[in-house]
């Protein structure tokens, strides 16, 4: 279809903005780039809209190349795009959620870098997001592993680029730039692992072009099942990175040093979904691997409890979403194992909708509170700029519902969505993974369930800090709604999570039937009343057992009074230090690296290597202090011995032969 | 006739680079040494005109003419030498002269 | 005959008696004469290049008698082939480049400076052309001199100490190849490298040593793991010019003798020493990676990282898989184009605060956000980012190792891919160093931006970067025929073996 041939553009169209905004971007001035960079995304929408469709009409997955990249002999990549209906669900709901969170970073960002001093860096925020949009699309819309890799770390660069966007700024000026840095290298480690498994398909299947590898992979399966398990397993690493599973889930809650717009749109809606969406295109591969897809769901069933109740025990309103995001990311890769591609989808695409309208309402709310913590402190007599002041901790907070109505009536969707309460989309997704879970495995069903209720009971408490209760400081007490550039992409993302659940509604199977032709071999969709109505049950419990503990039994009343859920004992302390996990890694990986580089680099560079050299230069020294004696300067002495070595070789000549 | 065995040739040669041998380790002024030095080439000298004649060879003679040529060559650059490091010096005695020593 | 070849190599000392005829005082003329000659020098090897067939094999040879050593000729032979196009076209691209760096780092004794750069230029294009193995040597050993007086003249305090350091490391390795190249003619009856690699029979019993003994010299230069110490030093007392020359140009010229050189002639030698060159690259990779993380000075942090980028080269090399060969000839050039621009910028901050350490650095992109935004894209692309070169180069290697029937095993390069996860870590911790954080140091708010002389230094690099990430194909078109005679070759050798 020739529509098809648009799809370069989903990527170039973001190219484009991002190097008129780099060349031109200063001199324009902040509407322009704002406005350009929001047009560049909202026309890579506009494409996949477009491949969409066409997609309905003629639902065939089409390979449309680009232009050659690598050929080597008989191994060639191309730069080509595949549109299908997976790759092209994937472009809508980025290109979507993105083109929204241009339009909220126009006004978030020019709020921001005055609140933070440097103006002059609202273009460079915009460049860096389309380069992002562009990433993005690489790796969605790719038709080899390798053009997928290209993105895969070109969305990791952006992620550092927008995490570390204030570098100069956080903990001792230094916080941002570290989170960013660590963000980047932890993906790095997941990168070796996707990369390895590409080395295994290159040396396995001579391609890595998706159609050859799928081909290729059952005789591969029955050859040498080990190398398919490797490889899947490898590719888990690889998810586990950018996904922020566990082990390295690490990174993602200190990459929410980033502008907000960033935190939304990166590390919850797309960005983190790319494992995802890696483990459900290499579906074929995984299928053939039980162990692997044994090992994915554990993970991710493992990941969606263990970030769930750390997220319980957050005070930083956007730690707790970044928990969250950890844990929702678990149930989808968890689906994405147990082969409940679709149901993963469907998470993924409602996901995207009410986490990205949960950070947004939560940068509102940020907003919200430092103007009035701006506002608060203009009249005060000392003088004092407070310069301890958290706007993003939840116990300075309290009572926002009435100032911030639009913003709450915004999170409360988000949060009952999240939480599982019909007929938000958040609930219809959730329960097609818990109907899979209980189809797959007892304890992987109950340890889900069991996500869902903690989930309920941290987005309730979450609730209750931030808008209900009392105001507890002067900040919250003079905080305001924010403007219609804001508040607008919050109702739109609002309406979409209302309205998600339409996407797969049980008995329409819009989106079973829309991935089918690109995903072989699904089970039928089932819509169980029994599970539905127990995820129903839990999540009203743990909103129930939220207003229970924060207030009726106990209230946060000042900004230093301690959690009700501080009776909980260790356990609370657990959650609190996050389980210590980073401070694990410190003593396990990070200070025995820098030991070992020490040690390397001054003992062994330094001392035994250089030490070698120097030490044969040494020897040549002391050998020519010995020698040097016999240059004593006497010409006579000199033709002594000259005299001697004649008379030497005379009698060596004339005697000896 | 007669004439003188090409032996006392070959051992007033041997006589002198011998006391030339003598001069140059034993002396310590330069122009004596330089004049054992001439000393021992001319012994040499003496000894390839004799082989010349031992043996009815040209080739040895023109040698000693190279040598002849050499040697004038080697005085006139070492007594330049000489000259220099006396001005310098105001001594040609040799073992002053070891400033070059390792 | 054609005198292209000869053209090219000589040209650059066109310069020498030009600038002998200026005077000190006229810096600027000196230099831009000198920039004028190594453009002209680099447009004679743009038209090399058009003419240049990949097919073709060696071609644009020219063959000169010139000496006889007892009785075997020696000739003055030079040819171009793939596996030394991109190095001749990297030398020529990179000399104009650094003797622009020049303008304001170099202020004492610009001509002497200016005519020891266009003499390395002629010895490397030499180094690169030469067919017969005296030519070869002469060259080899010529390239010394000039880059000894760079770095004793013009470089920082302990440039004696790091000159003479530079000077033995490399003579000691090459009196081995010397001696080797000796017996090499006396064995073969011939200096000329196609002759000789015909007649590998007539040396086959002794290859194992001849190998070693060339190994040395180019193990010290490239440089391998353990025999490296002399690169830190030279390189952080190198002056900036030097520094790009030496890791862009001379490091390569290691690596390429032992394509040039220890392959075609001793292949049954070469396949035997794979797996230990290899454990050689893989361990110089990861040192060089975990050495680098503990430097504090910027120089050395890019000196032994170099150790790392040579490691992927050489472990490209001695996996002997077309693939993992053309990515090893990739990647000389685009760690000579990564590093050659690391190695600018730094020359460029030294310029203007005169200190590498990076503690004195600090939140400085702030101050220079262009200069910044370019280390960025230098740094990422020296840590294999996806879409630039590196990449393109560090993945075939990999890739073409993963498989590799000699290394057999995917060991060398699933470890050797750990590399790159350790470039990422030394990388942003030295970019955040510098660039990141608050600006802590009071002398760096005035920090000048780049100026537009210093972007005409840059420029051609960052579009040679993204050209080769976004599309190699052209240039791995260059190398391919030579790379698959080369293996073919030894498939050949390695059938005769069983």
């Amino acid at each position: 279809m020739p529509i098809f041939s648009l799809v370069p553009w989903v990527v170039l169209i973001p190219v484009i903005g991002l190097s008129i905004n780099l060349l031109l971007g200063r001199r324009l001035g902040e509407a322009f780039s704002g406005a350009l960079a929001t047009l560049a995304a909202g026309g890579s929408f506009v494409v996949a809209v477009l491949l969409a469709v066409g997609l309905s009409r003629d639902p065939h997955p089409v390979v449309v190349p680009f232009v050659d990249w690598i050929t080597l002999g008989d191994f060639s990549a191309r730069w080509a795009f595949r549109v299908d209906t997976l790759s092209v669900t994937m472009m809508l709901v980025v290109a979507g959620i993105g083109t929204l969170i241009h339009l909220y970073a126009i006004g978030y960002m020019h709020a921001d870098v005055h609140h933070q001093g440097d103006p002059g860096r609202f273009t460079r925020f915009f460049v860096y997001l389309n380069l992002f949009i562009a990433a993005m699309m690489i790796l969605v819309s790719a038709d080899n592993f390798l053009m997928l890799f290209v993105g895969w770390e070109g969305v990791g660069l952006c992620s550092y680029l927008l995490i570390g966007f204030w570098f100069e700024k956080g903990k001792d000026g230094i916080a941002n730039a570290r989170a960013a840095k660590k963000a980047f290298i932890v993906n790095r480690i997941g990168d070796f692992g996707l990369l390895i498994a590409l080395f295994l398909m290159v040396a396995n299947f001579g391609s890595l072009d998706f159609s050859v590898v799928f081909e290729k992979a059952p005789a591969l399966a029955a050859a040498a099942p080990g190398v398919l398990l490797a490889m899947t397993l490898f590719m888990l690493l690889g998810v586990t990175g950018k996904s922020a599973q566990i082990p390295l889930y690490v990174w993602l809650p200190d990459a929410m040093a980033g502008p907000t717009p960033v935190s939304a749109l990166i590390h919850a809606a797309t960005m983190v979904t790319a494992g995802v969406y890696l483990i459900i295109r290499s579906t074929p591969l995984f299928v053939l691997a039980p162990v692997a897809q044994a090992t994915v769901t554990w993970v991710g069933a493992l990941t969606a409890f263990f970030a769930a109740t750390i997220a319980l025990g957050q005070f930083d309103i956007k730690k707790v979403l970044a928990y969250s995001t950890i844990s929702q990311l678990g149930f989808m890769v968890a689906a994405a194992g147990m082969g409940a591609s679709v149901a993963a989808m469907f998470h993924l695409i409602t996901h995207a909708f009410f986490k990205a309208l949960l950070f947004l309402a939560a940068g509102s709310v940020i907003l919200g509170m430092e103007k009035g913590h701006e506002r608060a402190h203009q009249f005060d007599e000392s003088g004092h700029k407070s310069a301890g002041f958290d706007p993003q901790d939840m116990r300075n907070m309290g009572g926002l519902r009435d100032r911030m109505p639009t913003t709450y009536w915004v999170y409360l969707i988000g949060a009952l969505a999240l939480s599982g309460i019909p007929p938000l989309a958040g609930f219809f997704s959730k329960d097609e993974i818990l109907h899979a879970a209980d189809q797959y495995h007892n304890l992987v069903f109950w340890i889900l369930l069991l996500t869902a209720f903690l989930t309920a009971l941290y987005m309730g408490r979450q609730l209750i800090l931030v808008f209900g209760g009392t105001v507890r400081t002067r900040a919250a007490g003079a905080s305001t709604e924010n403007g219609a550039i804001i508040l607008l992409p919050l109702i739109l993302l609002a309406i979409l999570t209302v309205l998600g659940g339409l996407i797969n509604f049980p008995g329409l199977w819009t989106l079973d039937h829309w991935l089918e032709h690109t995903l072989e071999g699904l089970p039928p969709a089932v819509f169980s009343p029994l599970t539905a109505l127990i995820s129903v049950l839990i999540a009203l419990g743990g909103l129930g057992t939220a207003y229970l503990v924060y207030l009726v039994t106990g209230q946060v009343i000042e900004s230093n009074s301690p959690d009700p859920l501080e009776r909980l004992g260790f356990l609370w302390k657990g959650i609190a230090a996050r389980w210590k996990v980073d401070e694990l890694y410190e003593a396990i990986i990070v200070r025995p690296y820098q030991r070992l580089a020490h040690f390397l680099a001054s003992p062994i560079d330094q001392g035994l290597i250089d030490g070698i050299s120097a030490g044969l230069a040494w020897l040549m020294q002391f050998f020519a202090e010995l020698l040097r004696r016999l240059q004593n300067g006497f010409v006579r002495s000199y033709a002594l011995v000259v005299l001697f070595g004649v008379v030497a070789i005379l009698t060596y000549v004339v005697l000896v032969r | 006739m007669n004439t003188i065995p090409a032996e006392y040739y070959l051992i007033l040669s041997a006589i002198l680079f011998s006391l030339g041998i003598l001069g140059v380790l034993l002396r310590r002024n330069a122009l004596v040494v330089f004049m054992s030095l001439e000393l021992m080439f001319n012994a040499g000298n003496l000894a390839f005109i004799t082989f010349a004649r031992m043996y009815q060879t040209i080739s040895a003679q023109v040698v000693v003419f190279f040598v002849m040529t050499v040697a004038a060559a080697e005085v006139a650059i070492g007594l330049a030498l000489m000259v220099e490091i006396f001005r310098t010096k105001r001594s040609i005695d040799i073992d002053q002269m070891n400033s070059l020593k390792g | 005959m054609n005198y292209s070849l000869l053209i090219l190599t000589f040209f650059p000392l066109i310069g020498l008696p030009i600038l002998l005829f200026l005077r000190e005082e006229q810096k600027n003329a000196i230099r831009w004469s000198a920039l004028l000659v190594s453009l002209v020098t680099f447009g004679l090897s743009l038209w090399v290049l058009s003419r240049f067939q990949p097919e073709a094999g060696l071609q644009m040879q020219i063959d000169l008698p010139w000496l006889n050593i007892a009785g075997i000729r020696v000739s003055f032979q030079m040819g171009i082939d793939g596996l030394s196009i991109l190095l001749v076209l990297l030398t020529a691209f990179l000399t104009p480049l650094a003797i622009l760096s020049t303008w304001e780092s170099v202020t004492e004794q610009v001509k002497g400076f200016m005519m020891f750069f266009l003499m390395l230029e002629t010895g490397m294009l030499g180094v690169f052309l030469a067919q017969d193995l005296v030519l070869f040597y002469i060259f080899w050993e010529f390239t010394l001199i000039p880059m000894y007086f760079l770095i004793g003249i013009w470089g920082g305090a302990r440039r004696i100490y790091a000159a003479v350091k530079f000077f033995l490391f490399t003579m000691a390795g090459s009196v081995l190849m010397l001696l080797a190249i000796l017996y090499l003619g006396l064995a073969g009856k011939s200096f000329s490298l196609s002759e000789l690699a015909t007649n590998r029979a007539m040396f086959a019993n002794a290859q194992t040593w001849l190998f070693l003994a060339f190994a040395a010299a180019f193990a010290i230069k490239v440089p391998v793991w353990p025999l490296h110490t002399w690169l830190p030093d030279a390189h952080v007392e190198a002056p900036t010019a030097g520094s790009v020359i030496l890791a862009g140009v001379l490091l390569k010229m290691g690596t390429y003798g032992f394509l040039r050189f220890n392959l075609p002639l001793f292949p049954q030698a070469a396949l035997s020493f794979a797996p230990a060159m290899a454990v050689l690259a893989v361990i110089g990779i990861l040192y060089g990676a975990i050495v680098s993380y503990q430097q504090k000075d910027v120089k050395k942090l890019v000196a032994y990282s170099s150790v790392s980028h040579l490691g992927f080269v050489m472990l490209g090399i001695f996996a002997l898989t077309p693939r993992s060969l053309s990515g090893s000839i990739l990647q000389m050039i685009n760690h000579g184009l990564s590093t050659g621009a690391l190695f600018l910028i730094v020359g460029m901050l030294y310029d203007r605060r005169h200190t590498r350490e990076m503690s004195a650095y600090g939140g400085i992109w702030k101050v220079v956000p262009v200069l910044g935004a370019l280390m960025l894209v230098v740094t990422l692309s020296s840590a294999g980012l996806p879409g630039l070169n590196g990449f393109v180069g560090e993945f075939t290697i990999l890739m073409g190792s993963f498989a590799s029937p000699v290394l057999n095993s995917p060991w060398f390069a699933g470890v050797a891919t750990l590399g790159v996860v350790l470039a990422a870590v030394y990388l942003l911790v030295m970019f955040e160093k510098v660039f990141l954080g608050p600006l802590t140091h009071e002398e760096n708010r005035t920090l000048k931006e780049i100026t537009p002389r210093e972007v005409v230094v840059l420029l051609p690099i960052l579009i040679l970067i993204g050209w080769i990430g976004l599309s190699p194909n052209f240039f791995f078109n260059l190398i391919s025929p030579s790379v698959h005679q080369l293996t073919a070759l030894l498939q050949a050798a390695a059938v005769a073996v069983r």
